[in-house]
């Protein structure tokens, strides 16, 4: 097999993502069609910023679905080793292809022979499972707290706001090495912190429901089993881990690989503080309109007028902060590799990856570009997307 | 003021306190404790050879005891062996029991011994202080500036190309994390596999005598990250100021366009900024921490990293008081400043 040329590569490198481009087009088509009904998203198709920002994040998105999913765009294994790859540069062919084995190393080789083109996409599988769910974690937490402390003011609020500036006072890196070494792993502490974090959801919901429906109890108790049931089970079978300090066994369907679990509590317990302090002023803003005066009046319950009435009409500068947020978890996720804590070093995500390539960054450049150009398109992506969705939600 | 000041340093002397609990917490945690014992002791240690080691040291007395001896409010420890040697925390070697200080906590200056680096925890911060000071220094002349610059140039004209494009610029540094930007910038500048090889891609000699070759890149890459923000929330701000009813009066009266800016818009403009810079320093801390590493500079998050790799104790509760005084004092200042430069805003 020849070697093939900057041509070759990028003709290759498009062909292996088809999947990926077929599924942006279907999108892109189905959403400007429809972009009249779909509200605030068919919007987005308006301004152009908005929309190349989507198509990088959807990018991503669709490769750590096909990657993660169908095991499509990948050429290679993330770990498995070629002999004679080491640091190859981009275009490298295999010495002895097997058969139905990809023959090129597309972005080259690391310095541990393995392909640089399929840890890439496959780091996109953890970042993307990663960065959007513990923002909505961190959403959860921020918004449960959030919507009292605003609303109620008051001593509650003060004990709240001191918690919150007590944890934005702390350097976010000294934190995450507090939490995140081995040896803090071991006491138990990050999964009692996961006991206390996950269970905001489980609340949000209930409230949510609760107060929504307490008039009519038949209703009520049948939407708050179906909604909490499912939850109370992944919650339990989440913070639940064999040969750690939280260990029961019935109720543990899966375990969270190595590491991912403390990453994600260290993640959420960072980034909720901040959302904290956005739902709060939102509340705090809110709370004097006349529909919440309105609200009172008719005799709603606190709790109905927070979450039906306050929450729906702060949703705007919600969703654009949770595009930004989602773009700065993802940074903080590449930090976190990016000092190898956490994730095991073998881990395909872009900070232990570039972590990595950085060592022999004098020398061999392929191995660390391409991880850093991943993460920095992602995060741009979100941005881009976080100042359409800004710009067009200011429209009206 | 005066009262408004002192319930913010309250409050403030509060959360300090609070925080390094926390942190004394954390990193007394039994686990490390008897890492500490094996890797000072020996690794061969038993469970409880480990114990008495740390009897010893007074590792074993409850929590608050501990935080409030480190602090220097309680009498420190001290250990009477079954010779009647007397051996303490206070007790350095070469002194006797008598005349060993009582209290030596780190309000009393004694910050305690470092067990990477075999010194004083004090004197490693304060030689790391002024290194990572001089590199935050240059970061702060090169950033506002070029911050304040871009974001003035962005919001005088809204909607205009030049707004345009300067916006975009600053979304993009903004999503670039400072491990990215480095990288890419060693990669360009100083790897010999491009060749350019304009700058060093190790700041290790900035250390002794810091030029622009050796320099630069450090600089560059914490600056570019804090750099979109300010120049983002600068041009928000100088947007709305241009569009008030003040500059539409001088516009008719005839003033020229710069003068306008210079005169009229700039001085309302940079209040919001201000602050905003002031609170970008937990970032930039950040950011030092990572280029640091990235650049083996071996400052204050150099030691950090060191710190907290190696399980050095005291050294890391010594660099977490400073990180913490860092933020919570320029968080003050930037109170303060609001409510000095917005005569909108008043304290009672």
């Amino acid at each position: 097999m020849e070697a093939l040329s900057w041509g070759g590569i990028i003709a290759q490198l498009f062909l292996q993502f088809t999947p990926v481009w077929i599924a942006l087009i279907a999108t892109f088509a189905v959403s400007i069609v429809f972009k009249r009904n779909l509200g605030l998203y068919g919007k987005l198709f308006d301004s152009v910023i908005g929309m190349v920002g989507f198509a990088i994040v959807m990018f991503w998105v669709y490769t750590a679905l096909f990657t993660g999913l169908f095991d499509m765009i990948a050429t290679h294994d993330a770990l498995s080793q070629v002999s004679g790859m080491k640091n190859k540069v981009p275009g490298t062919a295999l010495r002895r292809p097997e058969d139905g084995q990809f023959a090129w190393y597309l972005l080259g080789g690391d310095n541990l022979a393995r392909d640089v083109f399929s840890r890439v996409v496959k780091g996109s599988v953890v970042v993307i499972q990663i960065a959007p769910l513990a923002t909505l974690f961190a959403f959860m937490v921020g918004i449960t707290l959030g919507l009292p402390a605003g609303y109620y003011g008051g001593r509650l609020d003060t004990v709240l706001s001191f918690a919150a500036n007590l944890i934005l006072a702390f350097p976010v890196i000294l934190l995450f090495y507090l939490l995140v070494t081995p040896e803090i792993v071991a006491t138990g502490l990050p999964q009692y912190m996961a006991v206390v974090l996950f269970v905001f959801p489980l609340v949000f919901f209930a409230v949510l429901i609760h107060s929504r429906f307490r008039t009519q109890p038949g209703k009520n108790k049948l939407y708050l089993a179906v909604v909490l049931v499912p939850l109370a089970l992944l919650y339990l079978s989440l913070i639940n881990e064999a040969g750690s300090k939280i260990a029961f066994w019935p109720l543990d369907f899966f375990d969270v690989p190595g590491g991912i679990l403390v990453v994600f509590v260290s993640v959420v317990f960072v980034n909720s503080p901040t959302v904290f302090r956005i739902v709060r002023g939102l509340a705090m803003d809110i709370k004097t309109r006349d529909y919440v005066a309105a609200a009172q009046t008719r005799g709603e319950g606190p709790w109905y007028i927070m979450l039906w009435e306050i929450l729906p009409n702060a949703r705007g500068p919600l969703i654009v902060d949770f595009c930004l947020r989602i773009g700065y978890t993802t940074i903080l996720l590449g930090t976190l590799g990016f000092f190898g804590l956490g994730l095991p070093p073998e881990s395909p995500d872009w900070g232990s990856t570039i972590n990595e390539g950085r060592k022999l960054l004098s020398i061999y450049l392929h191995p660390a570009l391409p991880p850093a150009f991943a993460l920095l398109s992602l995060v741009l992506g979100l941005n881009l997307l976080a100042d359409g969705l800004r710009e067009e939600s200011l429209r009206d | 003021m005066g009262l408004f000041i002192l319930r913010r340093v309250g409050v403030m002397i509060l959360t300090a306190l609070c925080l390094t609990f926390l942190v004394f917490f954390l990193t007394n945690l039994y686990p490390n404790l008897e890492k500490l014992a094996k890797t000072e002791g020996n690794f061969r240690m038993s469970d409880a050879e480990v114990a008495s080691w740390l009897e010893k040291g007074g590792y074993l007395q409850p929590l608050p005891v501990k935080y409030g001896e480190w602090l220097g409010v309680l009498p420190s420890y001290t250990h009477t062996a079954e010779n009647g040697d007397v051996s303490g925390r206070c007790i350095l070697p070469g002194m006797t029991a008598e005349d060993a200080p009582r209290y030596c906590g780190i309000l009393q200056g004694h910050w305690g011994w470092s067990t990477v680096f075999k010194d004083e925890v004090g004197a490693i911060i304060g030689t790391r202080l002024g290194l990572t000071g001089k590199l935050m220094f240059w970061v702060m002349m090169l950033m506002v500036p070029s911050a304040l610059l871009i974001g003035v140039l962005a919001g005088m004209r809204e909607g205009s190309v030049t707004d345009r494009s300067l916006s975009t610029a600053s979304i993009i540094t903004t999503a670039t994390p400072e491990y990215v930007s480095g990288v890419l910038f060693i990669a360009v500048f100083a790897s010999s596999a491009v060749g350019l090889k304009w700058f060093k891609g190790t700041a290790t000699s900035a250390m002794e005598n810091a030029n622009f070759e050796n320099f630069f890149l450090p600089v560059l890459t914490i600056a570019l990250y804090g750099m979109g923000y300010i120049a983002r929330m600068t041009r928000a701000s100088m947007a709305e100021v241009m569009t008030a009813q003040y500059i539409r009066t001088a516009r008719l009266k005839g003033v020229s366009f710069p003068n306008i800016v210079m005169k009229h818009a700039l001085r309302n403009a940079l209040i919001a900024p201000f602050t905003v810079i002031m609170l970008q320093f937990p970032w930039l801390l950040n950011g030092v921490v990572i280029v640091e590493t990235l650049f083996n500079y071996k400052g204050f998050g150099w030691t950090l990293v060191q710190a907290a790799g190696n399980n050095d104790i005291e050294l890391l509760l010594g660099v977490s008081v400073v990180s913490v005084i860092v933020v919570l004092v320029t968080q003050l200042i930037s109170d303060i400043g609001y409510v000095y430069l917005n005569p909108r805003i008043s304290v009672t």
